[in-house]
């Protein structure tokens, strides 16, 4: 293990926190509350002073930096910047339980957005900040943003890219390492500035459009409003609703856009089935409520909506669909699981993934019928590897496993068999809220703190894909010799 | 600058890895997705999985935008056809061609001619003409020639015995009565440009700059033989052994070859009357004892396997033969090697790639033209020799108000083809050249105005 080069890198990752908690701190005090701005003051001496300490002591790190070591690196970097980066809420005493706190901060850089908070509204805007913040940067990542930014030292960049970057396979939009991450956040910014635009062309007030377009961008869906969305009005909805689905499909899709190569990007099988499956969930969602609102528009608006914050895993609401019929809730919780698409923002299986998996399935029926089949797996025209497939589906071995472990130990709580289910699958696949006693309206509060441990660890987990987090519990990783 | 790299083999990858660190837009094609998956891992690359010879690929890669094509896969026609097919996409591109065949020699120039490419490299060819060139002059473990053959950079090894063994580098011209520079030193295994100050030890490899004419004189007054040897083994007959014997029966020395496969050797034999082909394994030691390889001034290992290399030539050097050269094909040239005692190594890759990135550079050049680029002491330490012009800085300036970065030695200056190993007070002048040696420097030096600190 090559742990210098580790500690440079999280000792980076941290003092790039300590910038992005500038803003907060900068509100707390334009806002008159020198108390959050004194917690935010010593938190960046401490994270100045553990980055800066690793940084050096890594900076002339030397030697191999390999798979083992990008998967430690990230999970590290996630693990220091969330158990430094909620400290301004423990020391303003506006979280005053660290676990509570944790819970919180990993919510947020998963891009979660499941909160412990009873009564958003009391907390000051400068935590608020820092709150929606920490979304945007977890959403395309701390790691390639610290890839953007510094120059790439040999070649083990691609290691990082492929730990932080979700989806089955990973790859870079041009030769270059600092280029390709520069791309991904030049289209993020962009992105994320037109969606503040529109808001802020709908008369949402300022601070409410920011901290929603970074909500949006990372799809993370801390709201700052107790109703999260419902009381904003329906032109601000729709915008949300279509954004949130334009940070659910990969950036590539966006890239080729750029290229103006428009029919690679839109005969994309991913963004087929993304685009697919939200038109057909929202469809069935409208005529299964159409008797609960007023007007079509409302429940085509609501439907749409809610489809749209699960779906790419963002986790606002317009309205209590806690309330809703099963039929709905069902195609909800499904939607929690299947996710997003590769390489955006947003969470869950992933499309890719899911694609992969009913052809590499379709292929085991035909072979179970005529065993001497050769067929080969092909997605967008290019043949699938086995290698790929067979991650694949070890990978959704090992998302079940961990699915049914969380609920065994969340489920000591006592809680409803929906509300432990949803709870669980909304932290892995990094959604935000749940049904029943964690539905949209109320929050994670109530769990103990046991449970609110397991779940971070369920959002970590779900947002690194799981083998980053899991290389940190074995015992060859920490072992100096071989 | 975008550059593409077709063929992921030995030449492709040294090649990927030096033009890597220097920091192109680099793209790799091959047909196989292992080898690929090992590129984009270990370098700053893209990918791209296909024949590299087929427009589809090539577009992947974005041929029409990329400025050079570096055609390296195992197959010349191969490589011949996705030159051609790369300049039909793009007129303005450049080409390199792998082009290996003996057979093509003589077309050499008419298809560099036809088929527009910039350049043609063929490692087997480099590889044998770096072992003739060492050949010459035994005592040397390596030897690079500069600005038309008048100045040489020569590798020795300072025995216990030696005059130069304790002597402090600024004494150094007094002891041997010629003027020299010694330009690097390789002491385990770390290469130092050494100052003044610095005392040379024994078993020291120390890199001398030197005039040609100068250096037999420096050679005679440290009583070291410079014969060129007379009779050369060459185990192995494949296309370098092919190529070197060319070259040693056109320097008039006895070749003898142990090749293992019998139509290769019939091959060998009608091709060179004049040397002499054993048929049987060279690997072994009773051929090797047969065959007489202590008698030999010089042994070349030069088989398919780089294990077998190296064991014959510890064999061989055990022996007490004069001269040993190993070949590397497959391995990664490092310093574990030096201490093995299995005399100078060649490493055809890493030559071949050396022509590649100079040519690389020079397109990359706005001023001072780069017309040579060497390697010494492995990878770390680069020779170059430039072309001064108006556009170079410190121009008429004397060396020693000159700021140069750290780690970086202008070892000789020529004016008019006449080279002068620089001092203090030599200044350098539009229109001379100049030959500059640097040691693991970045970022890389691509043009005479990179030297400079200011």
């Amino acid at each position: 293990m090559n742990f210098k080069g580790i500690a440079r890198i999280v000792g980076i990752a941290l003092l790039l926190e300590a910038c992005f908690m500038l803003p907060g701190m900068l509100l707390s005090l334009w806002d008159g509350e020198p108390d959050v701005a004194l917690a935010y003051l010593a938190t960046e001496v401490i994270v100045l002073a553990v980055g800066g300490a690793l940084f050096l002591w890594g900076r002339n790190a030397r030697g191999a930096f390999y798979e083992q070591e990008g998967f430690v690196a990230t999970s590290l970097s996630w693990i220091a910047l969330s158990v430094l980066g909620c400290l301004p809420f423990v020391f303003s005493g506006q979280i005053p339980s660290y676990v509570d706190a944790l819970f919180e901060m990993v919510s947020g850089f998963t891009t979660t957005g499941a909160s412990i908070l009873t009564d958003v509204e009391a907390m000051s805007r400068g935590l608020l900040l820092w709150r929606s913040a920490s979304h945007w940067i977890g959403g395309m990542g701390i790691l390639v943003f610290l890839l953007a930014v510094t120059p790439a030292g040999g070649g083990y960049t691609m290691h990082l890219l492929r730990a932080e970057s979700p989806g089955p396979s990973v790859g870079k939009l041009t030769p270059r390492m600092g280029q390709t991450t520069k791309i991904l956040y030049g289209m993020y910014i962009v992105l994320t500035i037109v969606n503040l635009l529109f808001l802020l062309a709908g008369g949402m007030p300022m601070f409410d459009a920011v901290c929603t377009a970074l909500g949006t961008a990372g799809t993370g869906g801390f709201g700052i409003k107790a109703d999260s969305m419902a009381s904003y009005s329906p032109y601000i909805q729709n915008v949300t609703t279509v954004f949130m689905l334009i940070f659910g499909v990969n950036f590539t899709v966006y890239y080729m856009i750029v290229l103006r190569r428009f029919s690679a990007a839109l005969m994309d099988e991913e963004l087929r089935l993304y685009l697919g499956v939200f038109a057909l969930s929202t469809a069935g969602i409208a005529w299964n409520i159409r008797s609960m609102y007023a007007t079509l528009e409302e429940t085509v608006r609501h439907a749409a909506f809610q489809v749209s914050t699960i779906m790419t895993t963002t986790g606002y609401a317009t309205t209590d669909f806690d309330l809703w019929p099963s039929f709905s809730k069902g195609i909800l919780l499904m939607l929690m699981l299947l996710g997003a698409c590769a390489g955006s923002t947003g969470g869950g299986l992933k499309m890719a993934r899911v694609l992969l998996l009913m052809k590499n399935l379709h292929r085991s029926v035909r072979r179970s019928l005529h065993p001497n089949t050769v067929r080969v797996v092909k997605v967008n025209g290019e043949p699938v590897s086995e290698w790929v497939l067979s991650n694949a589906n070890a990978y959704v071995t090992a998302y079940c496993v961990m699915l049914m472990g969380s609920y065994l130990l969340v489920s000591l709580d006592g809680f409803s068999i929906e509300a432990n289910i949803s709870a669980v699958f909304s932290c892995f696949n990094n959604i935000g809220p749940g049904f029943a006693e964690v539905g949209p309206t109320l929050s994670f509060a109530g769990y103990s703190a046991f449970s609110k441990i397991i779940l971070t660890l369920d959002m970590l987990f779900g947002r690194l894909e799981i083998f980053p987090m899991l290389v940190l519990f074995s015992r060859h990783t920490w072992k100096r010799s071989l | 600058m975008k550059i593409i790299v077709a063929g992921d083999g030995q030449v492709g990858r040294a090649v990927t890895r030096q033009l890597s660190r220097e920091g192109y837009d680099l793209t790799v094609i091959d047909p196989n997705p292992e080898v690929l998956a090992a590129s984009e891992t270990r370098y700053d690359v893209m990918i791209v999985q296909g024949n590299a010879a087929t427009m589809g690929t090539l577009r992947t890669a974005g041929v029409e935008s990329a400025d050079l094509l570096i055609a390296a896969t195992s197959a010349d026609e191969v490589n011949l056809l996705c030159c051609l097919t790369a300049r039909k996409m793009n007129p303005s591109i450049h080409t390199i061609a792998r082009v290996r065949n003996p057979e093509y020699t003589e077309q050499q120039f008419a298809m560099r001619e036809e088929l527009g490419l910039s350049m043609t490299v063929n490692p087997e060819k480099v590889a044998a003409e770096e072992i003739y060139r060492t050949l010459q002059i035994p005592a040397f473990v390596g030897r690079d020639t500069f600005a038309k053959g008048k100045v040489e950079i020569v590798e020795l090894e300072v025995r216990a015995d030696s005059k130069l063994a304790g002597v402090p580098l600024n004494q150094l011209n007094q002891i041997v009565g010629v003027k020299v520079l010694v330009c690097a030193v390789t002491r385990d295994e770390e290469t130092v440009i050494p100052n003044g100050s610095y005392v040379i030890q024994p078993g020291d490899h120390i890199h001398v700059t030197a005039q040609a004419d100068k250096l037999a004189r420096f050679m005679k007054n440290l009583k070291i033989s410079t014969h060129p040897v007379n009779s050369v083994l060459v185990i192995g007959g494949g296309r370098v052994g092919f190529y070197l014997t060319q070259l040693l029966l056109a320097g008039g020395m006895n070749v003898k070859i142990i090749e293992e496969n019998y139509d290769r050797c019939v091959e060998l034999a009608t091709a060179f009357p004049k040397a002499s082909v054993y048929h049987g394994n060279g690997t072994s030691q009773k051929v090797l004892d047969t065959e007489g390889i202590e008698h030999a001034d010089a042994v070349v290992t030069l088989t398919g396997s780089d294990e077998e290399n190296l064991i014959v030539s510890m064999y061989a050097n055990q022996l007490g033969v004069k001269k040993v050269i190993t070949q590397i094909t497959h391995m990664e040239h490092t310093a574990m090697f030096e201490k093995m005692g299995a005399g100078t190594m060649v490493v055809p890759k890493d030559l071949c790639s050396a022509h590649i990135v100079r040519y690389v550079r020079a397109m990359y050049n706005q001023t001072g033209e780069m017309l040579a680029l060497h390697r010494v002491a492995g990878e770390r330490v680069e020779a170059m020799e430039f072309r001064v012009d108006e556009n170079v800085r410190y121009c008429g300036i004397p060396l020693k108000d000159i700021p140069l970065r750290k780690n970086i030695l202008l070892a000789s200056v020529s004016r008019r083809g006449e080279p002068v190993i620089p001092d203090g007070s030599t200044a350098f002048q539009p229109g001379d050249t100049a030959i500059v040696v640097a040691s693991d420097i970045q970022p890389p030096i691509r043009q005479m105005n990179d030297i400079f600190a200011r």
